[in-house]
């Protein structure tokens, strides 16, 4: 159950955007998800849009496997919209009891469906496309200037990277501990919320345990591995900009050109 | 109460390109009191068809009987079920979470509703049958060595009193010490307590000592069914599936090559010393 | 090279004692627990050494004083002359001796196979293109170079572990400790490690020190040592050592099954010798 939420994990096939930089499409996502929060017309959005479908297209990453990822926080989306649609104030065109859908209220539960659609395909795309430890070297890189101010940019990068590594693992754990629960007569479907989170328990204790345990060797292990941080660190694949980078900088100009002068 | 599978088939993830069939049209017959042993190498759909056997998980098409019942049925009791049929995962011991050994126990048959007296009745009688230490039982179960952590999670199964305790590899990663003890209290399970003994498990030395029978899976099919003395015969076909024979057997057939006129089919090591002993002297 | 270092030992453990101290469930300090008790062993250049035992006998701690990750108590280890001990020696200790641990998915760092394999010279300051050459020797070796593309998590045990040997390879040490790095592994993936240990041993002159409970995996060992309770308790070539059969039963370790029978026929009044180890071995034994 647990292994079927594909939001985010790296997709492996060939093509430009699996290329790319890490440092553009880290820049080019932080300029998307500006875009995307500015747009205000159904002009703007429909330009926004027109951008995701020609990324997603050169991405080759397959529509269904983005949608499949879309399906875990559909819950999170439909919610959203609801609260906007029946609770902003305004023009009332239905009732119904404490219910009402006002004309203000359709177009912001539109306006939230298309920002948030677009946001989380536009920011899973990044991570479809890159690797976890390009996806690191790539923010190590560009935040690399805060660690003369003392900012732990290398540590965070890596516990990013472990963290990525890690979490299919665990995903994995969670659907075998379950299993093993229910095996035992453990009931996760009945009763109230806080029977239902006192019955999670017998989950989250072995899950913690078991993350804890891998944790502490995998910090043994990179020991033995010489690993010391940072400092004096090579890379086995450092990042350098090749033309087709220059190429995907001017495009992103050029896109966030164009929203900004709808927008305005 | 024999369980039954008929034409089970399983498919995971249906219908994306990591579709697997993870079974494909097995049917077997576990009859009471029996010692299977199912054997495969990896990914060959072991583990998918015990999860089968509890109604973990569902098949695809293909029915289950337990006691003549479908356990797929729409009224079909599934919880109660799961106390019948116990089912131990592969390392086990990382589903433990309370506080001390003894209410871990519990867990198990405080699901089922039973009085508190009966659960710790249960849990008493399990893991005395594990032979876990007494001076354990009342310790965190972080803190037992990984022998005694396994015999205290197994206990939390056999805690439901289940008929049928089927379990995937419970001797993986244990040393000889701890899995021959482990196996021996299991084959006790049979004869003591009348139970139904599955056993997944890579090893052909212990297949051989405590199974009756034999089912080999490849790629998800069933491919061979048998006692062990009839499966470890086809050692060709085994090793085709990247599966081998006990050792034993092929040292008898280093035997033959030699020109001595052994039995190949030999069970463990004692057998083969009386077969060659008869040749010899 | 230096003519003081001829004929010394690559490994030397002097006496080595290591405690520590077992605290109760609120961390104060309830006794001094002895895991590692008066232990010397020596091995040598581009020997392939097996150390046995049982779970909690302590062999496992003895491979983490190797590579510096513990330190002795009492006593000293000495890793190419080098004291453990003394800080100035921790990196140079640890690129010289490689660890291999048991779970597979609990090393790997890296998400994509080269990625990782990467990790160890990166953390060594190899300049780029050395890396990339290591990393492709290395897979080569322990034949992954297939899959370097791939995500750890979709392989298999054993080739998970061949992985995490390719890492330590990649750092070009020269001696690799495999710390009970097939227990958790089908006998499948158990065969591939072996086989890789072995191959580096011949071809590479890697030292490789097996540590595991499987007796069948030691018989290929130039120097056995079996430990229990902190102590080696037994030392010998393979043959020496099966030739105990009472001492290995009193510890509970099981013979492979070819010298099992050979010992049974021996004492029913078949003449075969001591410390058969393989099937061959026995066949000639009987038909001569």
């Amino acid at each position: 159950m647990f292994t079927d939420i594909t939001l985010g994990q790296y997709y492996q096939t060939k093509s430009v955007l699996h290329d790319l930089d890490a440092r553009v499409k880290l820049v080019g996502t932080f300029l998307y998800i500006i875009t995307v929060f500015v747009c205000n017309s159904i002009t703007a959005f429909i330009v926004a849009g027109l951008f995701l479908t020609f990324v997603i297209a050169i991405s080759h990453v397959p529509a269904s496997f983005m949608f499949k990822g879309l399906k875990g926080i559909a819950m999170l989306i439909i919610f959203t919209v609801a609260f906007n649609l029946f609770l902003t104030p305004g023009t009332v065109i239905w009732q119904y009891g404490v219910f009402h859908i006002t004309k203000e209220g359709i177009r912001i539960a539109i306006l939230m469906l298309l920002r948030l659609t677009l946001l989380i395909s536009g920011t899973s795309i990044l991570t479809l496309t890159t690797t976890p430890s390009n996806l690191t070297d790539g923010l190590e890189s560009i935040l690399g200037p805060f660690q003369k101010v003392g900012v732990p940019v290398h540590e965070v990068a890596m516990m990013m990277s472990i963290a990525l590594r890690f979490i299919p693992i665990l995903m994995e754990e969670t659907d075998k501990i379950i299993k093993a629960q229910t095996a035992r007569g453990a009931d996760f479907e009945t009763g109230n919320l806080f029977t239902r989170a006192k019955n999670m328990i017998p989950i989250l204790v072995p899950l913690f345990v078991s993350a804890f345990r891998r944790a502490s060797d995998l910090a043994l292990a990179m020991e033995a591995r010489c690993y010391q941080g940072g400092a004096g660190r090579t890379k086995m694949k450092p990042l350098h900009y090749e033309k087709r980078d220059g190429a995907a900088y001017v495009i992103l100009v050029v896109y966030t050109t164009v929203i900004c002068v709808i927008t305005w | 109460m024999p369980i039954i599978l008929n034409h089970v088939n399983h498919i995971y993830s249906a219908g994306t390109s990591y579709e697997v069939k993870a079974l494909d049209d097995v049917s077997l017959t576990i009859d009471d009191h029996e010692f299977v042993g199912i054997i495969g190498h990896t990914g060959s759909g072991k583990s998918t068809l015990i999860q089968h056997m509890n109604g973990l998980l569902k098949p695809t098409s293909g029915e289950i009987l337990y006691n003549g019942q479908n356990i797929h049925d729409k009224d079909y009791d599934r919880n109660s079920l799961r106390a019948k049929v116990g089912l131990v995962f592969q390392y086990p011991e990382y589903q433990l979470f309370e506080s001390d050994v003894f209410t871990d126990v519990c867990f198990g048959p405080k699901n089922l509703k039973l009085s508190k007296v009966e659960v710790e009745a249960r849990a008493y009688d399990a893991l005395n049958l594990m032979g876990l230490p007494k001076e354990k039982w009342y310790s965190s179960p972080f803190e037992l060595s990984g022998g005694q952590m396994r015999r205290a999670a197994i206990a939390g199964v056999l805690a439901m009193k289940p008929q049928v305790l089927v379990l995937d590899e419970p001797t993986a990663g244990l040393d000889p010490k701890g899995r021959d003890e482990l196996l021996d209290v299991l084959s006790r399970m049979r004869t003591d307590e009348g139970m139904t003994v599955v056993l997944v498990s890579h090893s052909m030395e212990d297949m051989s000592k405590y199974a009756d029978r034999v089912v080999v899976m490849n790629k998800g099919k069933l491919v061979m069914n048998g006692t062990p003395g009839q499966i470890f015969s086809r050692y060709k076909e085994l090793e085709q599936i990247h599966l081998s024979a006990p050792a034993v057997t092929y040292i008898m057939e280093e035997l033959r090559r030699a020109g001595l006129s052994v039995p190949i089919d030999v069970r463990d090591v004692d057998e083969a010393a009386e077969a060659i002993k008869k040749i010899i002297l | 090279m230096c003519p003081r270092f001829y004929n010394m030992n690559f490994i030397e453990t002097e006496k080595v004692i290591f405690e520590y101290i077992e605290r109760d469930e609120e961390g104060n300090p309830v006794k001094v627990k002895r895991a590692l008790d008066d232990v010397s062993i020596s091995v040598k250049k581009g020997q392939f050494i097996a150390i046995l035992g049982h779970n909690g006998s302590g062999k496992s701690t003895l491979a983490k004083h190797l590579n510096a990750l513990l330190y002795p108590t009492e006593g000293k280890v000495l890793i190419d002359g080098m004291d453990t001990l003394e800080d100035p020696n921790t990196m140079k200790v640890r690129r010289r001796v490689g660890m291999v641990f048991q779970n597979p998915d609990n090393q790997i760092i890296g998400s994509v196979v080269e990625e990782d394999v990467g990790f160890g010279p990166e953390n060594l300051g190899i300049p780029t293109n050395e890396i990339r050459e290591r990393v492709d020797e290395s897979l080569k070796i322990l034949d992954m170079y297939a899959y370097r593309l791939h995500s750890p998590n979709r392989l298999s045990g054993g080739q998970k572990q061949r992985v995490a040997i390719a890492g330590v390879i990649a750092m070009h040490p020269q001696c690799i400790v495999l710390d009970e790095a097939t227990a958790m592994l089908d006998p499948e993936g158990r065969k591939e490690v072996i086989r890789a240990a072995r191959a580096l041993n011949d071809v590479e002159g890697m030292t490789i020190i097996l540590i595991t409970h499987y007796m069948d995996e030691v018989i290929y060992a130039d120097n056995v040592f079996v430990m229990s309770e902190g102590r080696v308790v037994m030392q010998g070539t393979p043959r020496e050592i099966f030739s105990q059969e009472e001492s290995l039963n009193a510890l509970r370790l099981e013979l492979p099954a070819v010298t099992k029978l050979a010992a049974k026929l021996k004492r029913a009044g078949i003449p075969v010798h001591d410390g058969i180890l393989t099937a061959k071995e026995l066949a000639d034994a009987l038909v001569l």
